[in-house]
């Protein structure tokens, strides 16, 4: 019942996503200190207040406490920045909870702004009272799960164990669940029944389903004397009232949290100083109070500011800094006990890597070739599709001018270049083109942007300077 | 002395001719429903001249009507003061009725009944059956009290005679699989249950004179001991082979034929006897028994003149019916005295005493009087036992405590039970003089099996038969007796025994004529001929074998023929078998079902129960902010006494008139569209409490409450009639229902909610749901509720727009002075609110919508907001504050608090616009733009992959408009606010 589901829509890269989840490093390191770190297990335990762990053993326990608090296993103590939404949030759902007042509230904020995990430390809180605990059921449905009212009929019924469920199936016919699941509600009052808190993460995708059945429903007991429920959306789109059809709109409540963050530099700075710091309860009291310095360092340092400048500039998201923290964490290895502002400036520059020019790094020296023609043609013609008849001409344009027969290909392997550069989707035939008309005359327009051409050029190993010369030169 | 060997003598035959009698009906009967089943043409022709002739309506009075069915030669009588089915929309459930009156128009062409309603459970309203406080059985019946309805009928509606029965309060339903016996135990007038006098539900409403023309005349028989079998029968009604009627109601039913039939003879005399009205309004008020005895004692009396002194009702003048009927009474009441006592159903006792005394009285003739009471239970070990004991057990017979088990026994008519009793008989049936009868009967009737169906399940069953015939035939003979068993109840006690031994004289007299001569032609004038008898019955057990074929498919070939080839002749085993086929027949039932289990059919969906109970609202904001809810339903409805008053008199002159109509309602949301219709609701279902007008039915459905347009009709048929059905069913029941001219149907009152969800292209639903109000017997008034105004003529075609009609109104979104009125009512005079405060939402609300809900909420967030505060009264900052979070769009916001880089891309954008002159861009356009601005702003210029993550992140807001990411550099960029907002938004940086 408290499963949150993944979301789908992974920001990561995918170089950063490899490096990411490359702990080779600390796996390599576990095995090369094999018998040691059994003898320490049973040390630390016999001697815990002075415990003085082996660099290894602490580097491994602060690792996991990280990747716990930047993969989002771990709810923060108190969320940052968002109390009064908290509070907010909270009192709301202890009314519904305590006084089985029904409600509806949206959470909306930017992705990753701390939406979800807002509302879990609310939960968290609220279930902390007994009389909270015992009464309040809960549902969560998510938008990329439940794509239509029948699935997340099913879903709603099957979390809150009505009598049509077997084991975890649910049974009868789509109108027979939402006449099920509306007699239930209906048949509960204020005072006697159990309230139920929905959570509709995604709120907006819901409003797509068919006629917004579900939602005219759930908000239209929670304005009825009916079970007390509380539909709480999640969203990160500012215009999701407008999606709701009028007479849903009505019966929302038309209460929004918003969680948006103006976090300065500095806050922004010192959050990440705290997102790093290990708590005081570490084993190693020693370790964590040198990690902790090194840490305080780390935030002062010139460049490191820099860098989190940039960073801040981009975006003040929590996820987008995790994501660098964790780039920065997985660099650190017993050799290297701490974060150093190298290790940053490295996650940075990951961070801000453009994927498209390092595919170009990947590619023949005649695909390059067939680029800087399509990039020239786009000079030429002001962005207007073309075709790789024109792209051949252009490039044997600039064979002819160079006399250089080294680069003369034969039609078909020109052909077969331009195919793996469609596959690579650095170009993209224009929509209109019919799969009818002939390869080569089929219009495609370059997906690169000049920026990025120059850059894979300057980059390139090996690369003939006439190339070079030729990308450069104004005209082709 | 005398009298126990007139018994002796008299009751088997009693007994049996009940059941020749009874088999007579049920043959009928089931000849009708297998007929009806098939919709064959059915005859409906009067019987006999007309009885009389109402001047002023032009209309004759016939006694009974004879229904003949096509291709069957038999006929089936109704009769004045008989339980019929009427036709009705359920073709499982016709409409339950007792005829009080037939008639018919000059020409002959048009025929009516007047009928007494009796109500069955699925007829009650779902929410009303609750009053009940039971499971109802599905075999009761309510004694309808209610005044809407019609109480004439036309007679072709009639499908055929139906048994029921009347049951004390606190009395188990029998435990019965017979589908045709209906029980009473409450009356019901659309509002309440009330226990119902066995005598109300079967004299109350007593043929008027002369109703019914004798049956089966006989002038030929002696008038003095009034020949009429069926009058007699009461004792031996109990043993029948299935429908068993109660005694009481049994033996009142066969009286008062007996009375209708003797008052014809007297109105055909040309005398109107006053005692008649006398005896027939006494009869509503006396018990059963004295009504009972009323009856008995017109019938008994042949002659005008024996009828006058009999009305004397002296002791002195009491004649010997009079006395045999005081015995008989006595008896029937002590009969009740032990029904009282073992609170069984009262038909156990009709047995036993008929029977016992047979036993009894060969071996011990002095038995008292009292033996007659002995329960039926003891059918057969008393019975047995008696025969070889002569005076030993009428301590046990007498004890009353015995019975419930027995008597709960016999109730079951299940067929194991029938065959003990039925074996029971035959060999009690032998041991009479009588045997001789039985043998050839059997053999006729085994002809006739064999002529029918050569099949080996028939053999089974043979032997019920002459056990049957015998018993009927008893009935017969002993017919002539019981008239004189009749006695004026109220006749003192001393009197009967003084008289007593004349009685048993005479008594013993008759009897002994009847053991000489009497089976012939009495039986041959009554019971129809062995052999229809017989294949009738057949008929009926191979429907019954169909039925329970339909109930449970699964039933294979295999096990039928298994329980044919294990029918042995004797019936003991025959017993045991048929107990172990429905042993049997009971598994697959349970093994298949598992296989795909469905949603519980009766599953109750509820949200489970808090164990702490709710917190009430602790202080004044929040009592406040309860009351704002606008869950919590206001004491009345302000602002919207027009519209309520509209509403009203439309659907209440439609329902004092029985007619039907259509209104169309519509308005914004949140201006109490809903709200008035239930209030309307509510006050006409109170006006219908109150008697002022008839009580009508109101459903409720919502069109954004169902999956599909289709699925109205489900839900009108599941809230009408409890029933499900798949979509087109529930059309077509529902079509029936409200074309077919259905005699007691209460007007229903729909409300349909949000209609432009049932809009379908071929928009069938609308337009069923606007054409049943305008047929002539659906008694429907729909009222429709949406939005827009003119939904009529944009989404109907014309043919359900004409339907819909013109009787529109409209709700206008409320002024600030209504919603505060609102607020002001619904606060109630809980001091919450600043004055200026209140004026301040409900002005800005009227400005901007007009919704209630609206401003209740912004109401209710204030009071939050000022409890936050620590402020006593929600004052204009609060409301304020609340308005703002309410109304203030979040984009501006949004944009203040964005990132730099996503600032500047805001920046680009409009720049990239105002550059090109379009609303629309290309990443790839907006991107260079950017990359100027970062150097402009002295930043370091973004790539190309972070340039379109920031674009990605204000398109997830919705700050931009993006096509999809796929499309990379090319994508096109649109604002979704206006460029003033972002240049505002953005100018404090």
């Amino acid at each position: 019942m408290n499963m949150y589901p993944q979301r789908k829509y992974c920001l990561l890269k995918p170089i950063s996503a490899r490096r990411l989840f490359n702990t080779g490093s600390r796996h390599r390191w576990l095995s090369r200190i094999p018998a040691k770190t059994q003898t320490s297990h049973i040390m630390s335990k016999r001697k815990l207040q002075d415990a003085h762990l082996p660099v290894g053993e602490c580097i491994t326990e602060v690792q996991k406490i990280l990747r716990e608090r930047l993969c989002h296993q771990r709810l923060p103590d108190k969320p940052e920045g968002v109390e009064a939404q908290h509070r907010h949030l909270l009192e709301l759902l202890k009314r519904t909870a305590i006084h089985g007042e029904s409600n509806s509230v949206l959470i909306v904020g930017p992705r990753g702004a701390g939406k979800t995990m807002l509302l879990r430390c609310v939960l968290r809180d609220l279930l902390e009272d007994k009389e909270a605990q015992k009464s309040l059921l809960q549902v969560h449905l998510n938008g990329l799960l439940q794509t239509d009212d029948r699935i997340a009929l099913k879903e709603i019924t099957r979390q809150l164990h009505l009598e049509n469920v077997v084991g975890d199936k649910v049974f009868g016919s789509f109108a027979e669940n939402l006449g099920f699941l509306l007699e239930a509600l209906k048949k509960g009052d204020r005072s006697s029944s159990r309230p139920v808190l929905f959570i509709l993460d995604e709120f907006d995708l819901f409003a797509h389903h068919k006629n917004q059945t579900l939602l005219y429903n759930l908000l239209d007991v929670s304005q009825s004397a009916q079970a007390p429920i509380c539909v709480v959306g999640i969203t990160c789109r500012l215009d999701v009232l407008e999606l709701l059809e009028k007479r849903v709109k009505s019966r929302f409540s038309h209460r929004q949290i918003h969680l948006l963050s103006s976090a300065t530099l500095a806050q922004y700075v010192e959050r990440v100083q705290t997102q790093l710091s290990v708590p005081e309860d570490f084993p190693d009291t020693k370790f964590a109070q040198e990690w902790n310095d090194s840490i305080k360092v780390l935030c002062e340092d010139k460049s490191v500011e820099e860098v989190l400048q940039r960073h801040y500039n981009s975006s003040r998201d929590y996820r987008s800094m995790h994501m660098l923290l964790m780039l920065c964490l997985s660099r650190v290895s017993v050799a290297r006990p701490a974060i150093t502002p190298a290790d940053l400036l490295e996650a940075s520059r990951l961070c801000f890597a453009d994927a498209k020019a390092n595919m170009l790094h990947g590619l023949s020296i005649l695909e390059l070739c067939l680029i800087i023609a399509m990039k020239h043609l786009n000079d030429l013609y002001e962005g207007e599709p073309f075709n790789l008849q024109m792209i051949h001409n252009e490039f044997k344009k600039f064979l002819q001018r160079k006399s250089n027969s080294m680069y003369n290909f034969e039609q078909p392997v020109i052909m077969k270049a331009f195919e793996h550069l469609q596959q690579l989707e650095l170009i993209r035939p224009v929509d209109g083109s019919s799969a009818k008309t002939q390869r080569e005359y089929q219009l495609m327009r370059l997906m690169l942007d000049h920026s990025q051409i120059m850059d894979a050029l300057q980059k390139y190993p090996q690369c003939p300077t006439e190339v070079k010369q030729w990308a450069m030169s104004a005209f082709g | 002395m005398i009298f126990s060997t007139r018994y002796c003598g008299f009751v088997p035959w009693m007994l049996f001719a009940s059941f020749t009698v009874l088999f007579a009906i049920e043959e009928k009967r089931n000849a009708m429903k297998y007929f009806t089943r098939l919709r064959v043409r059915r005859v409906y022709t009067w019987r006999g001249k007309p009885l009389r002739f109402n001047r002023k309506l032009k209309t004759f009075e016939y006694g009974s009507l004879s229904i003949k069915v096509d291709g069957l030669p038999r006929t089936t009588i109704i009769n004045a003061g008989q339980h019929i089915l009427i036709e009705g929309e359920d073709e499982d459930n016709p409409y339950v009725a007792k005829v009080v009156r037939l008639f018919g128009d000059e020409s002959g062409k048009q025929k009516k009944a007047v009928v007494q309603w009796f109500a069955r459970v699925s007829e009650v309203p779902l929410s009303k059956l609750k009053l009940l406080g039971r499971e109802p059985h599905p075999q009761e019946i309510f004694y309808y009290q209610g005044r809407s309805c019609d109480d004439e009928v036309n007679a072709e509606s009639i499908l055929r005679p139906v048994q029921v029965k009347h049951l004390d309060g606190p009395a188990p339903f029998p435990d019965s699989d017979d589908k045709d016996t209906l029980f009473v135990k409450l009356s019901w007038d659309s509002k309440t249950f009330k226990l119902v006098e066995s005598a109300v539900v079967e004299s109350a409403s007593e043929p008027t004179p002369a109703s019914s023309p004798p049956p089966f005349p006989k002038p030929s028989l002696p008038p003095s001991p009034p020949r009429s079998p069926p009058a007699a029968a009461p004792a031996s009604r109990g043993p029948s082979r299935r429908a068993l009627p109660t005694p009481d109601p049994s033996i009142m039913h066969r009286a008062s034929s007996g009375e209708v039939r003797y008052r014809r003879a007297t109105m055909s005399a040309g005398k109107a006897s006053t005692a008649e009205a006398e005896s027939l309004h006494s009869t509503s008020k006396l018990s059963a028994s004295k009504c009972l005895s009323a009856k008995r004692r017109c019938s008994s009396a042949s002659t005008p003149g024996v009828r006058k002194k009999l009305q004397l009702n002296s002791p002195e003048k009491m004649t010997r019916e009079d006395l045999v009927d005081h015995l008989l009474d006595e008896e029937l009441e002590s009969v009740m005295l032990a029904q009282r006592l073992s609170s069984s159903p009262p038909q156990a006792h009709s047995l036993p005493h008929s029977l016992t005394p047979l036993s009894k009285t060969h071996r011990a003739p002095s038995t008292p009087l009292t033996h007659r009471l002995v329960p039926l239970t003891h059918r057969l070990t008393p019975f047995r036992k008696t025969l070889g004991d002569p005076s030993g057990e009428d301590a046990a017979h007498l004890n009353p405590s015995d019975s419930p088990p027995s008597s709960a026994r016999e109730d079951s008519t299940s067929p194991q039970q029938r065959d003990v009793m039925e074996a029971e008989f035959l060999t009690g049936s032998l041991k009479t003089p009588r045997r001789r009868n039985d043998t050839p009967k059997r053999d006729l009737s085994t002809r006739g099996q064999k002529a029918a169906t050569p099949s080996r399940k028939k053999e089974a069953k043979t032997p019920r038969e002459p056990a049957l015939a015998a018993l009927a035939e008893v009935d017969n003979e002993n017919s002539p007796m019981l008239p004189s068993a009749v006695t004026p109840r109220s006749s003192k006690r001393k009197s009967a025994q003084l008289v007593s031994s004349r009685i048993r004289k005479q008594l013993n007299l008759l009897e002994n004529h009847q053991l000489s001569d009497s089976d012939g032609e009495e039986e041959d004038e009554f019971v129809p001929s062995k052999k229809e008898l017989q294949s009738s019955s057949e008929e009926e057990e191979e429907e019954e074998e169909e039925e329970e074929g339909l109930d449970s498919d699964e039933e294979t070939v295999g096990k039928r023929s298994r329980r044919n080839a294990a029918g042995s002749l004797t019936p003991r085993s025959k017993r045991k078998t048929h107990v172990s086929t429905r042993t049997q027949r009971k598994t697959p039932n349970k093994k298949i079902t598992p296989g795909t289990p469905r949603t519980p059919r009766h599953a109750t969906p509820s949200i489970p129960s808090r164990s702490l109970p709710a917190r009430c609202p602790g202080n004044v904001l929040e009592e406040a902010r309860a009351r704002l809810h606008v869950s919590s339903v206001p004491e009345s409805l302000p602002c919207r006494e027009q519209e309520f008053q509209d509403i009203y008199s439309f659907v209440e002159s439609k329902i004092s008139d029985g007619t039907g109509g259509c209104m169309y309602i519509s308005g914004v949301p949140g201006t109490g569209k809903t709200a008035t219709v239930h209030e309307v609701m509510r006050c006409l279902q109170h006006a219908a409490e109150v008697d002022e007008i008839p009580p009508f039915h109101f459903i409720e459905i919502n069109g954004m409450k169902m999956t599909d347009p289709h699925q109205a009709y489900v839900q009108i048929l599941q809230k009408l009639t409890g029933q499900k059905a798949t979509a087109d069913h529930a059309a077509a029941l529902l079509e029936r229902r409200f074309s077919n001219p259905a005699p007691r149907k209460e007007t229903t009152v729909l409300l349909v909610d949000e209609l432009d969800l049932l809009w379908t292209r071929k928009q069938n639903v609308m337009y069923n749901l606007f054409d049943w109000p305008t047929r002539r017997h659906a008694r429907l008034v729909v009222l429709t509720i949406a939005n827009t105004m003119d939904l009529p003529e944009r989404i109907m075609i014309n043919r359900v727009a004409s339907r819909l009609g013109l009787t529109r109104m409209s709700f206008q979104p409320y002024s600030f002075k209504q919603l505060q009125q609102i607020i002001m009512s619904r606060l109630n005079k809980v001091k919450a609110f600043e004055q200026d405060a209140l004026q301040l939402v409900s002005r800005k609300v009227a400005a901007l919508s007009g919704d209630a809900r609206r401003c209740l909420d912004i109401c209710r967030r204030a009071t939050e907001i000022c409890e936050l505060s620590a402020a006593a009264l929600v004052g204009m900052s609060h409301v304020m504050e609340a308005l703002n979070e309410m109304f203030s769009s979040a984009y501006i916001t949004a944009i203040k608090c964005a990132s730099v880089q996503e600032q500047l891309l805001l920046r680009a954008v409009i720049t990239e616009f105002r550059r090109l002159g379009l609303e629309e861009a290309t990443f790839q356009q907006v991107f260079v733009q950017h990359q100027a601005l970062c150097r402009v702003e002295g930043l370091q210029p973004v790539g190309v992959s972070e340039g379109l993550a920031v674009c990605q992140r204000l398109g997830a807001c919705r700050l931009l408009l993006l096509e999809p990411s796929r499309l990379g550099v090319l994508q096109r960029v649109r604002l979704n606010v206006s460029q003033d907002d972002v240049l505002y938004a953005l100018k404090d940086d």
